[in-house]
């Protein structure tokens, strides 16, 4: 065995994988061995580090320093400067701390200093594809324990203990889950993942799965134990082929350690897990459907009661957690349920990860402690809203979800403060919003998402979502009426009342809140059939005032549909029957002649 | 894997692997002097030998990196040890033959080897 004094870790999540990380993962093996460092400094594959927005990224250690939007080119300079000569390439470093030149430690950085990370602790530090490198950080010393030292209840008083809530949505006390599925009778049980995460800007579960895969399957077999199964399922979605291959990798390897098989760790405990590949329908998501597609049926979903815990797969008690529940569950068992309940607030414990989309610096993921104010994610981790404007609305929990307005930036996130305020914490998606996002056409956007999704099978859903996203689109269009709004809130009512599953039920949610927070927006585009936002297109004109109209002609040559006419310094006149409402002209105006309203 | 031990065995193992990558205060740090002065003056060596050295005793606590010009090019190669805890020694005037003592009696029983630090130079 040879001294490694450098490991350089590439992160592969999807984010960088598409911004070319294998190039560079090739680049940094060639450069070595032309150096002659091939030897002493390891290149590794991780998982997602957290800052997708500026990807590709690149952590070399010792140091710990971190490298930003890194490409095959730069490479060369890396290693000759950095890894032969010691001196950290500045320009690639990532330097949003107050003093650059110090911020060469990943932890150093405002992205990362207020984070929390448990269920991303793996993400971004091992190589997801080498169960070692798992196992050195603590991989299956969880599962150890438990089977050993532990008895089923212990295990799940443990978890209760800790206070940890399902992570996908809902927030169910996972301990009391498992206690119910324990308490159901009969020799046959099943412990399943929920990784069919659908919710439009959500990636939290998608990289745990790319991280740190044994994670999963590890508290899979726990949770098995705890409620006397010996089998389960991953549901995951197909258009993840990253986390997929990684699953698949990491099953084999668990398999070959004898993490998962018959008598694990020699004791009479037997427990084994099965992927199931769902095929883009965001209903299968929801526990009943996901169950009855991985029993290869049309995926439905069918009323509640039974509970998954009584009467689930194959009609035999089942507990199903979401990835990021699953992802907490060792550090759980390893690190004792108080050091989890000491995080987070009263009636929320310990950390939960967000995937940071829309108009914000830092897109990426964020795993922070419950009870963190909105500001401060937004502000100083996200690292605020791109080129000066105004923050307006945070989308919590994709087409479930609920818009936290600007006015609430000072909200804990938990579970009961968002509730307390209308919205919800859903599974993690916070789609940022600025000041030219029309809050009537976001509402629309998850609407059109759930009228596709829609399975069919209850007409509350099926129709009463197609009702209500044909009203934003007349509201949109400038033909909405009042009635309308009232229209809105009453069929949002029967439909939350009436749907079968969580898909239909919580629909009308983005429309409710945005209703409810941004009224004046509606009622702008119903009665002065204005967007305030200047986003919807119908509702829009460009104009030139012709007191500031130089008559250079720049706009009338990039109109894409020549709508601009005029003559040569005087005023040009935009036609509004031929215009597109494209915006070029305003963009190309160096006299800011044209506005649009 | 069939027992406790076995997977106690392999993690440990494996730390020792992973010991670049931590982040912690109990880890002993050995910084050679790689730029163009210190190459020239011999630091490649000197880095090759410690590592060897390390890797020969097992270290698990110890990291060998290396950083830029420290300044004092006249004296390089130049190394720094940090334990944690301590002061930073700085050796200079390094080669090859003087690591194994620097690894043997400042590493590993914690004595400086005072007769090839700065002040002994100087």
């Amino acid at each position: 065995m040879n001294f490694v004094r450098a490991h350089v870790l590439v992160c592969t999540g999807t984010g960088c994988s598409s911004a070319g990380a294998e190039g560079i993962i090739s680049a940094f093996e060639d450069q070595l061995k032309k150096n002659g460092l091939d030897e002493e400094v390891r290149v590794v594959k991780t998982g997602c580090l957290g800052l997708c927005a500026k990807g590709p990224n690149v952590v070399v250690y010792p140091e710990g320093v971190y490298y930003n939007y890194v490409s095959a080119e730069d490479v060369p300079e890396i290693v000759e400067e950095h890894l032969l000569k010691g001196r950290p390439v500045t320009r690639l470093i990532h330097g949003d701390a107050e003093d650059a030149s110090k911020a060469t430690n990943l932890t150093d950085t405002a992205f990362y200093k207020d984070q929390v990370r448990i269920a991303l602790r793996n993400c971004g530090v091992i190589n997801p594809e080498d169960i070692d490198e798992y196992i050195a950080y603590d991989g299956y010393a969880a599962l150890a324990k438990v089977l050993t030292e532990m008895t089923p209840q212990q295990v799940i008083d443990e978890i209760k203990a800790s206070g940890l809530k399902g992570r996908g949505g809902a927030g169910f006390p996972t301990g009391l889950k498992w206690q119910f599925a324990a308490n159901s009778p009969g020799p046959v049980k099943y412990a399943c993942c929920n990784a069919d995460e659908g919710d439009p800007g959500a990636f939290m579960d998608r990289s745990v799965l790319e991280g740190d895969p044994h994670s999963v399957l590890e508290a899979m077999t726990i949770a098995g134990y705890a409620i006397g199964a010996t089998e389960g399922y991953i549901y995951v979605r197909a258009e993840y082929p990253i986390a997929v291959e990684r699953l698949k990798k990491a099953l084999e390897q668990s398999h070959e350690y004898g993490f998962l098989g018959k008598n694990i760790f020699g004791t009479d405990f037997s427990f084994d897990i099965g992927i199931r590949l769902g095929s883009g329908a965001f209903v299968c998501g929801e526990e009943t459907a996901l169950m009855v597609s991985i029993e290869g049926k049309r995926g439905e979903p069918r009323c509640r009661p039974p509970y998954p815990a009584v009467k689930g797969l194959f009609g035999k008690p089942t507990i199903l957690n979401n990835v990021e529940t699953y992802a907490n569950v060792c550090w759980i068992i390893n690190h004792g349920a108080e050091a989890y309940a000491a995080l987070g607030t009263e009636g929320s414990k310990g950390t939960k990860v967000f995937a940071l989309g829309g108009k914000i610096n830092n897109t990426g993921l964020v795993e922070i402690p419950m009870g963190t104010p909105l500001r401060q994610i937004i502000e100083e981790i996200g690292g605020g809203v791109p080129n000066g404007k105004k923050f307006k609305a945070v989308q919590t929990g994709g087409p479930s979800g609920a818009c936290i307005p600007a006015s609430q930036i000072d909200v804990p996130i938990d579970y009961e403060n968002l509730t307390r305020i209308g919205a919800m914490m859903g599974s993690g998606g916070m789609i940022v919003l600025d000041e030219d996002d029309c809050m009537v056409d976001i509402a629309k956007f998850f609407l059109q998402f759930t009228v596709d999704e829609s399975c069919g099978k209850c007409s509350p859903c099926r129709i009463g979502i197609k009702r209500m996203y044909d009203i934003l689109d007349r509201i949109t269009a400038g033909k909405g009426t009042l009635e309308d709004l009232d229209t809105l809130e009453e069929l949002a009512a029967h439909i939350k009342g009436n749907a079968l599953c969580g898909l239909g039920q919580t629909a009308p949610n983005p429309v409710l809140s945005t209703l409810k927070n941004f009224k004046d927006e509606y009622v702008a585009h119903v009665v002065e059939k204005r967007c305030p936002a200047g986003s919807c297109k119908a509702l829009l004109n460009y104009t030139i005032d012709p007191a500031k109209c130089k008559g250079c002609s720049a706009c009338s040559r990039v109109c894409p549909a020549d709508a601009i006419s005029g003559v040569v310094r005087s005023p040009f006149v935009i036609d509004q029957s031929k215009c597109i409402k494209c915006g070029s002209c305003m963009e190309k105006c160096k006299f800011g002649a044209i506005s649009k309203g | 894997m069939k027992s406790l031990e076995e997977l106690k065995a392999l993690r440990e193992q494996m730390q020792s692997k992973m010991n670049v990558r931590k982040d912690d205060n109990e880890t002993i740090r050995v910084v050679v002097g790689m730029a163009t002065c210190g190459i020239a003056a011999g630091a490649r060596p000197v880095l090759n030998a410690f590592m060897e050295e390390v890797n020969k005793r097992g270290l698990n606590n110890v990291q060998v990196t290396q950083t830029g010009c420290i300044g004092v090019c006249r004296l390089e190669p130049i190394v720094e040890v940090f334990v944690p805890g301590q002061e930073k020694v700085t050796y200079v005037k390094m080669n090859a033959e003087k690591v194994p003592a620097i690894v043997a009696q400042h590493i590993v029983n914690k004595q400086v080897v005072t007769d090839y630090t700065i002040g002994a130079a100087e």
